[in-house]
């Protein structure tokens, strides 16, 4: 049971982390695309729909499982909980 | 991943070129103890850190260099900008101005371009933290330096005391870091992902 939840909170952790990055990609993407043709409506109006939705998922995932950046408020310094980026684990 | 926020760290607004004192300054920018070379040796260093408080310090410490470099481009931008070739060349621009113009390029002051080999990324916490105790302290004196020469222009003094100061706090922060470790090699028994018993 305690096993099960564990893997349950892990692949929801993931979920939201994979949103979070595609979410970023989609914001950096249309922005180089919006810093060349700031007058496409269409692509500002993407880039708004997902700059809105990056705020949302990200306190959501800060909420659940910590902070992407120092700039997060916390009752508990869990900035330094493992794995970073670049360690096993920590990218997936 | 990194994130831009289009602001300083702290406040640069020089209302006087000097080229005289942008010649200087540069070499915090891609100089042997600047803020290119300070960001590059923590970020890379990071990676092989063998305990939290130290990933997260180097991390943290390599972030705020890459604001830094930001603060040292702009006041070298702000010293020149307008500023004629002619003057350029007066204050000891003309080399510079050949190759870069008005452009901020990564070099030290005595012209040499910026060089990795200013740094060192060894995999071992304590010969690197060592190192970047070293670092900031180099990083203090060429600072001091700058405030020295640049003395009559409060405008550019300002920034380059704020400077001055945060390498005083990374070399504490690295300090603690490095005792940290230490206290962790004295210790009969340890478990870190990277020291194994030697």
């Amino acid at each position: 049971m305690m096993n099960e939840n564990c893997k349950n909170i892990n692949s929801e952790k993931e979920a939201l982390l994979k949103e979070i990055q595609e979410c970023t990609f989609y914001i950096i993407e249309l922005g180089l695309y919006l810093d060349i043709n700031p007058d496409d409506k269409e692509a500002l109006c993407l880039h708004n729909k997902h700059a809105n939705h990056l705020r949302k998922i990200t306190d959501k995932y800060e909420s659940m499982f910590g902070p992407l950046t120092i700039n997060c408020p916390c009752n508990k310094w869990r900035w330094l909980e493992e794995p970073w980026p670049w360690e096993k684990g920590g990218n997936d | 991943m990194w994130l831009y926020q289009k602001k300083l760290e702290y406040p640069v607004n020089i209302k006087n070129p000097n080229p005289r004192l942008a010649k200087f300054i540069i070499s915090q920018y891609g100089g042997p103890n600047g803020e290119i070379g300070a960001a590059m040796r923590y970020i890379s260093q990071r990676i092989s850190m063998p305990d939290q408080k130290s990933k997260a310090i180097l991390n943290d410490i390599g972030t705020e260099e890459l604001a830094h470099l930001e603060m040292v481009s702009t006041m070298v931008h702000q010293l020149t900008d307008g500023v004629s070739p002619e003057d350029l060349e007066k204050a000891g621009l003309g080399d510079y101005y050949t190759d870069h113009g008005w452009g901020t390029y990564p070099q030290s002051a005595s012209g040499m371009a910026f060089s990795a080999q200013t740094l060192q990324v060894t995999s071992d916490p304590i010969a690197d933290l060592q190192e970047d105790l070293a670092a900031e302290q180099k990083a203090r004196m060429t600072y001091e330096k700058l405030i020295d020469l640049c003395a009559d222009d409060p405008d550019v003094v300002d920034p380059l005391r704020f400077l001055r100061e945060r390498e005083v706090v990374h070399f504490q922060r690295f300090g603690e870091a490095l005792n940290n470790i230490q206290d962790k090699l004295s210790k009969t028994k340890f478990y870190m992902n990277q020291i194994v018993d030697r």
